[in-house]
């Protein structure tokens, strides 16, 4: 049984913050889930995927997440209990769709997480998406720790459903990627069969339709104001004149700062956990018994402008500050010494900063930047493209694995800033230089994103090779699949989508498949559809080795190795090639036969053919 | 505050989070309030791993530069780059096998020296111990037991508010059952290492 099924109620478990939001989520009777994968989210979708495989609860990684958050809303709007999870800029996405399902609401509950990422461990923005909340004019609640969090989701499908409408759920790396101690609570029964009443003047939303519905989203406002205002998510602790306001993981930083600089009772505290609509009167109150007040959050000065705000209508002169010089910052995360030593700075007390030892006088240790795997196919293809195109084409890349191309030796990849960007941009280079470009996605983004922009250029006759990296899988985030992903092996009775067929389909006229393991066929099917003049597409088809082990029946292909013999130190396959299987012992090339996955990619680059696959004998 | 900071460093595929994960269980089964964070970018691409777990009081989820009461590196590089975590009370317990990034490996970048270094760390922090834990590791059965090492010369050093035989408990618990006898092995020779250093 799935660990998350497990267990009674009050029992006590270490769970990791994404496992307890699904948790809470199962507690609460989810009965439809729907993701697309991105870090820090991941992991919920990942219980919801297994759960699914021995309950009734329907989950699936859709395309992408305007179709996440669509799907979810057909099964909201059919009266379920759904969650709908992605990470931070995945709302961009979803956004065009959440804008409108803000007006029409919903039948049902409707969760969607987003999962933001301070500091950007693994993403390409910091955006703060709790302004999503004004934009759309939905709620918003954020935790401020995994135990909160677990509670906090089952209140915010109570609120979905007494509002009728869809609420943002806004976690930060911090809270995902942390465990805690979270007490089981009851699990509702879920229900999984929905029936769809059928009210085309509230729901399709026709420009009469929307001006009553916009109306309505605002009267929901005013409803959703009041129970921000009396919710127990936002809570004053404290008596003090010095006041401050927070939200998130900066709570816990704020409470321990304050026990530590041993001067609590100084201070008036107010935690927003429900933050859009901000509690307007509930804040009022608290600025009326304060002094001078300190915001602390993570991201943009979000609630600090609500509070300053807040102030004028009440005629508050009192100083209220948050970002700015000598406090805090926009960028980035924040962590516990420095929210103490703000706090201690703002309000003059006294701090001894904690003292990192010394270190200016040590070696400075070497970086350890992630890498292509050993033996991974988007490493060979990239490494045919330099062979035909060096450095005169143009490379537009996209998100994935692949993103690390970007890295020397291989030099791959000019621009990217979205999912899909590689296609669209493409177009634009080519347009604007009249020169080569060349243009990578992989098969996982090609179906999320990539096909919009792929008709568009075929349409506008641009001129590029769009190269799919198809490794059979989404790869960067934990091996996902996708519907481009044959995935009968997990017992998913799924329906493959053939990526040549889709971009013939949207009236591509050259597309070649290559196994980009073979250097040579490799070159020459780049050479072919570079020469094509319009849009060309290369499918460089072979699995991620990493994802290939967990296959039943797998067999490890036998390892290579340096013949001493033969080598004649080129290190062509070193200098071209940088797979991290490839040692240096006395600057002689080496293979690390753990490592090597027997991939004979670089066997085909050695002038002396020293590179040899394992022989029985050899293996000791 | 109360509590017992932890800063536990290490390579993609040594086991970090599990052995992280061994001590949470085990503090929430001793009642010991218990709270981790965990930083894995692209561990399986060969980035750091980094665990922070705090035992006891406080709310915090991770911990800042020069607040980590103990610094746990399962590689001597990731232990040197984490170095300002620590400040002069703290303990450095810390693996001396290296192994070097890929740019190392080819020749790119230097690898810090790591007896010498070791030797200049010494002094600066209250306690320094460090050994080959690979080594003792294989000595168990498997270098993938090397998290096992480290964890008992943790557990051996008594900073921790846990008890060994809990610890020695969950890992009989929560190991793979063909890990568990290697894995505790594993454990006890760290556990000796730490008392013969």
């Amino acid at each position: 049984m799935h660990p998350l099924l497990k267990g009674k109620p009050g029992e006590k478990m270490l769970m990791l913050g994404n496992e307890a939001i699904a948790r809470g989520a199962i507690e609460a009777g989810l009965a439809f889930a729907t993701a697309y994968p991105g870090t820090p989210s991941s992991e919920i979708a990942l219980q919801f995927f297994q759960i699914s495989q021995e309950s009734d609860l329907y989950f699936e990684y859709s395309g992408n997440e305007k179709v996440a958050l669509e799907v979810a809303a057909g099964a909201a709007m059919s009266g379920l209990r759904v969650m709908c999870t992605m990470k931070h800029v995945g709302v961009n996405v979803a956004a065009d769709a959440l804008m409108t399902l803000a007006y029409t609401g919903v039948v049902g509950s409707l969760v969607l997480v987003s999962a933001d990422d301070p500091y950007m461990f693994s993403s390409q923005n910091e955006q703060d998406n709790r302004f999503y909340g004004k934009l759309s004019g939905l709620p918003v609640l954020e935790p401020s720790s995994v135990a909160e969090a677990k509670e906090m989701v089952k209140y915010a499908f109570e609120l979905s459903e007494k509002l009728g409408e869809p609420v943002i759920f806004r976690t930060t790396t911090r809270i995902n990627h942390s465990s805690g101690v979270v007490e089981l609570g009851p699990v509702k029964r879920r229900i999984t069969g929905g029936d769809f009443k059928k009210k085309p003047f509230s729901y399709v939303c026709v420009p009469a339709v929307s001006r009553s519905l916009h109306a309505k989203l605002l009267q929901k406002y005013e409803q959703a104001l009041s129970l921000s205002n009396e919710n127990s998510w936002n809570m004053v602790e404290g008596n003090g004149t010095w006041g401050i306001v927070c939200n998130g993981v900066s709570y816990g930083y704020v409470r321990d700062a304050l026990r530590d600089l041993d001067s609590e009772a100084r201070f008036r505290l107010l935690r927003v956990g429900f933050s859009h609509p901000l509690p307007g009167g509930l804040i009022k109150n608290f600025l009326k018994g304060c002094e001078q007040v300190l915001v602390v959050e993570e991201g943009e000065p979000y609630l600090e402008e609500g509070v300053k705000a807040l102030a004028q209508e009440v005629g508050l002169t009192l100083t209220i500050r948050g970002k700015g010089e000598g406090l805090f910052s926009r960028l980035y995360e924040f962590d516990p010494a420095m929210v103490k030593s703000v706090i201690a700075f703002y309000f003059g007390l006294p701090f001894t900063p904690p003292q990192p030892i010394d270190v200016s006088d040590l070696p400075e240790a070497p970086a350890r930047p992630p890498n292509l795997c050993a033996g991974c196919p988007h490493r060979a293809t990239y490494v045919a493209v330099r062979e035909v195109f060096g450095d005169e084409a143009i490379y537009p890349t996209d998100i994935g694995c692949y993103t690390l191309g970007l890295l020397p030796p291989l030099n791959m990849g000019d621009f990217l800033i979205s999912m899909g960007s590689s296609v669209g941009t493409a177009g634009g280079f080519s347009r604007a230089t009249g020169r080569k470009v060349v243009s990578f996605i992989g098969d996982s983004t090609f179906f999320h994103a990539g096909l919009p922009g792929l008709a568009s250029a075929v349409f506008n006759k641009h001129n590029f090779t769009l190269i799919v990296l198809d490794n059979g899988t989404t790869a960067m985030t934990g091996h996902q699949p996708h519907p481009g992903a044959e995935v009968g092996h997990m017992g998913l009775p799924l329906q493959q989508v053939s990526i040549e067929e889709a971009a013939r389909g949207l009236g591509v006229k050259k597309v070649i498949t290559v196994d980009p393991l073979k250097f040579r066929k490799t070159v020459e099917a780049l050479k072919e559809a570079a020469s094509y003049e319009g849009v060309s597409v290369l499918v460089a088809r072979a699995f991620c080795p990493l994802y290939e082990r967990t296959f039943p029946n797998h067999k490890k292909a036998r390892a290579f190795y340096v013949d001493a013999q033969k080598c004649r130190n080129h290190k062509t396959c070193v200098n071209k090639i940088a797979c991290p299987a490839f040692y240096l012992e006395k600057e002689r090339v080496r293979i690390d036969e753990n490592r090597c996955v027997g991939c004979a990619f670089c066997a085909q680059f050695c002038p002396e053919n020293a590179i040899l696959p394992l022989k029985k004998e050899v293996l000791k | 505050m109360n509590a017992t900071r932890l800063v536990i460093v290490a390579v993609g595929g040594q086991g970090n989070i599990l052995a992280a994960r061994m001590l949470g269980e085990t503090a929430v089964v001793a009642g010991v309030p218990v709270r981790m964070s965990e930083f894995h970018g692209m561990a399986q691409r060969g980035g750091v791993v980094e665990s922070m777990i705090i035992l006891g009081g406080g709310e915090s989820v991770c911990i800042s530069d020069g607040e980590a009461d103990v610094l746990v590196g399962f590689e001597p590089s990731e232990t040197f780059r984490a170095l300002r975590k620590c400040n002069r009370d703290a303990l450095i317990i810390s693996n001396t096998y290296p192994v070097p990034p890929y740019t190392v490996a080819l020749g790119k970048a230097q690898y810090p020296p790591v007896p010498e270094t070791m030797s200049k760390i010494r002094g600066r922090v209250k306690k320094l111990i460090y050994f080959d834990a690979t080594a003792l590791a294989l000595q168990a059965g498997s270098a993938l037991a090397l998290n096992m090492v480290m964890l008992g010369a943790l557990a051996g050093s008594g900073v921790l508010p846990l008890e060994t035989i809990s610890i020695r408990e969950t890992i009989r618990d929560k190991s793979k059952k063909s890990f568990v006898e290697i894995n505790l092995m594993a454990f006890d020779l760290g556990m000796k290492a730490l008392a013969a250093s």
